[in-house]
């Protein structure tokens, strides 16, 4: 069998109990919510277009922006809230996920409960007031009893959605099957991509099937249907979270987090191997969007990643000038610890820049070496990027320090870019210079006489609780100054490569070897 | 001779929905034990009127009084238990048996649940209904069942006052003559109060001790059904009694000697 498919079975308990756990809460709490609107929706059109009108808005943001939505709010809800009561918020992982999936899954329980309760027939309700029934007794005695049905075919729309959307729960930190989609995307383990979509299907159809039971019991007043259900759903979620408070016992000591793309997996295995040598236990935090990694540092919820200078550079201290490599990383450790407590412990060794990168043979048929040329020749030439680089500060300086006007400028995730400029749909790309491919795919990295882009030092970062730790520090010193760019694009182009692909666990330990740890 | 407290009495009520004035000023007292029937087309008023004894409908002006006490009062449910109600859609509940439909008044009146049993059997056996019935679902009844489910529902916290709405206007006219005559019974030996809105002439005339006929809100005329047929001022109302009087002289042509 594939070593892939094992792979991911060993890593299937913690997923999906987080992911169960995630989106059983949501659903619990949606339900919490969109029962006691409907009922009042369902008495007052004052209440009804309004609660209907915001679901429905809710809807048709896309559910991954819902989710990245949260983090500003929360971030601004925590500082009021730290100004009030001394208290902070969360505004990364479980508490964002939860409120955005919660939001999501309120549109089809609030628009069946309004249905069902307004559904029924007007000579009942008569008939239950006739006889003498207050409001709330008709309400638990007639109207929802008879609404059942058509609320819980609500709350199955809203189960399958609610598991659905929670693989997107990983960028903000929040782990779940979507980690397996998200890895498997970017280290191209289409093995991983398949399995965290068919998990979450299978528990999406599960939910469904149950609830579904539960639905054909109340609409046949059958009382073991009901209990069936139920049942079923009672120890399914069990089940799942059963692991989670089996690890629970032994809470992870230090978070390790990893950006989503193979070196940030790479580097997050291998810093999670040296602390468990050193006896510690490790949770990782991966897939982590770009800006997301760094605010989970800041406040506590990673212990350690590794940033790059250039990006901490423009996007923390929004600096566009560019004083030097050394100078770089000397202001940043200084302003970083000034500002937010945050440890930078030096460099790896590397560089991992942002680079822009052409086929060999068409920059030599073309003669550019260097962005001046590229500037020459970009009108007739396709700007492949990835998904974040044109909205950077670096590509607003590279662009006014050439004038490069390209003839087209699609993005594309990492992966893809890459494709994209091997196939000839893109002519250059904004590429990773520590990126295996870049050997591998025989590409050139063009010159950058004007300095336009900040270096980008692989740096090891500690959040502000852990600055005099001595056992994580002890464990990351060694790694200072050890990692070469060779070394690194060999371990990256080891998982990256379309064959006799690496994990990036397998990586790191390759890459330990190598360094003699 | 002392004149007795009327148990339902309405002072110049008036109900209006918008612009339309459904009930426009209507007075009228119901002495215990009687058994009255409102007449009159669609749009009387006269259901309207009905619902204001049971604080179904709120009047705009004017008072209703019920065995002493003003309607509205604080609390419609409690009221609404005291008294019984029958309408022509029925509005029995479809996820309780008959047996539950029936027990619901007591329920909510918070009867021993000891009570409860044989007073629903009862109850079956009064509207003549058999005992295994009281198992079965609303559903699984035939139209003249589901009525008679209907007015044990209704009798069951055991009220001293009816209000009918139509009660056997769906039925088809045999079920209807028979239910009706049946009612008329269980009226008499229960000493109800019963107030029946009705737009059927021949029902008033053959169920009802007197008739209220309503039209557009107002009361047009209110006397005993004998009187009524006997001739009135109102050309409406006498129009209205020359239906009955026209069919039962062509039914006697019909049948020749024999009647």
């Amino acid at each position: 069998m594939d070593p892939r498919i094992d792979a991911a079975w060993a890593l299937l308990p913690g997923y999906l109990g987080q992911h169960v756990l995630l989106s059983a809460s949501a659903l619990l709490l949606g339900l919490a919510i969109s029962l006691p609107l409907a009922v009042a929706a369902s008495r007052s059109a004052v209440v009804r277009w309004p609660a209907l009108l915001v679901a429905s808005l809710v809807q048709t943001i896309p559910s991954l922006a819902l989710l990245a939505l949260f983090y500003p709010l929360l971030l601004a809800l925590s500082s009021v809230t730290k100004a009030a009561f001394g208290l902070t918020l969360p505004s990364l992982g479980f508490l964002p996920s939860l409120l955005a999936l919660t939001l999501y899954s309120m549109l089809p329980i609030l628009r069946n409960g309004v249905a069902g309760l307004t559904g029924v027939d007007p000579a009942i309700v008569e008939a239950a007031r006739g006889v003498g029934m207050t409001d709330g007794q008709r309400l638990s005695q007639v109207e929802l009893p008879l609404a059942a049905p058509v609320i819980m075919a609500g709350v199955r729309t809203a189960a399958v959605w609610t598991i659905g959307a929670a693989t997107l729960a990983t960028p903000v930190g929040q782990t779940s099957l979507g980690n397996y989609i998200f890895s498997g995307l970017q280290t191209e383990n289409w093995v991983y991509v398949l399995f965290g979509c068919g998990a979450s299907a299978a528990l999406a159809m599960a939910a469904d099937q149950l609830l579904g039971l539960i639905e054909s019991g109340l609409a046949m007043r059958s009382r073991w249907r009901i209990w069936a259900g139920a049942v079923g759903l009672v120890a399914g979620t069990a089940a799942a979270l059963a692991p989670l408070v089996v690890s629970g016992a032994a809470p992870a000591r230090y978070v390790v987090g990893a950006k989503d793309f193979s070196e940030q997996y790479i580097l997050a295995e291998l810093i999670a191997d040296r602390l468990q040598h050193a006896g510690a236990s490790v949770e990782r935090k991966e897939d982590l969007g770009s800006t997301f990694a760094y605010s989970a540092l800041k406040t506590g919820a990673v212990d350690v990643y590794v940033d790059y200078s250039g990006t901490l550079w423009a996007n923390v201290l929004k600096r566009t000038d560019n004083p030097g490599r050394a100078a770089v990383l000397a202001q940043l450790t200084a302003e970083l610890k000034r500002r937010d407590g945050v440890i930078v412990l030096g460099s790896l060794g590397f560089e991992n820049a942002y680079a822009l990168a052409m086929r060999r043979s068409q920059a030599e048929a073309l003669h550019i070496r260097t962005l001046d040329d590229l500037a020459a020749h970009a009108g007739e030439l396709t700007f492949g990027a990835d998904l974040e680089f044109l909205s950077r500060p670096e590509w607003t300086s590279v662009k006014n320090a050439y004038g490069l006007r390209f003839k087209a400028m699609p993005e594309y995730q990492p992966t893809f870019m890459y494709r994209a400029l091997t196939s000839g749909q893109a002519d250059v790309i904004s590429a990773f210079s520590s990126d295996g491919r870049i050997a591998a795919d025989d590409l050139v990295v063009l010159d950058d006489p004007r300095h336009a882009l900040p270096p980008y030092d692989a740096v090891v970062l500690v959040a502000p609780k852990r600055a005099n730790d001595t056992r994580l520090l002890g464990v990351l010193q060694p790694l200072i100054g050890k990692i070469d760019v060779t070394a690194i694009r060999a371990a990256n182009l080891s998982v990256d490569r379309d064959t006799d692909k690496a994990s990036p666990a397998q990586a790191a330990k390759s890459l330990e070897t190598k360094l003699g740890l | 001779m002392r004149v007795a407290e009327p148990i339902i009495e309405l002072r110049d009520v008036v109900k209006r929905y918008g612009q339309l004035e459904a009930v426009a000023g209507v007075s009228l007292a119901i002495e215990a034990g009687s058994f009255t029937a409102l007449l009159g087309g669609s749009g009387s008023g006269k259901t309207t009127a009905l619902k204001t004894i049971n604080g179904l409908v709120v009047p705009d002006a004017g008072e209703v009084w019920v065995a002493g006490e003003r309607v509205p009062t604080e609390s419609g449910p409690l009221l609404r238990r005291r008294i019984g109600y029958v309408f022509q859609e029925i509005g029995l509940f479809p996820h309780m048996t008959v047996a539950e439909n029936i027990a619901v008044g007591p329920r909510l009146a918070g009867w021993a649940k000891a009570d409860i049993a044989p007073r629903v059997a009862a109850l079956l056996r009064l509207v003549a209904l058999p005992d295994d019935v009281g198992a079965r679902l609303p559903l699984a009844l035939s139209g003249g069942q589901r009525q008679r489910v209907g007015v044990a529902r209704a009798l069951a916290a055991k009220p001293a006052i009816m209000l009918m709405d139509e009660p056997f206007g769906a039925l088809d006219p045999v079920t209807r003559d028979q239910l009706g005559r049946d009612y008329r019974a269980l009226h008499e030996s229960l000493g109800l109060t019963t107030l029946m809105v009705t737009h059927d002439v021949w029902e008033a005339l053959l169920l009802a001790d007197r008739i209220v006929v309503m039209d557009q809100g107002k009361v047009l005329a209110d006397a005993a059904p004998s009187a009524l047929l006997a001739g009135h001022d109102d050309p409406r109302v006498r129009a209205l009694m020359e239906t009955p009087r026209r069919q039962v002289e062509r039914v006697r042509e019909l049948a020749g000697e024999t009647l």
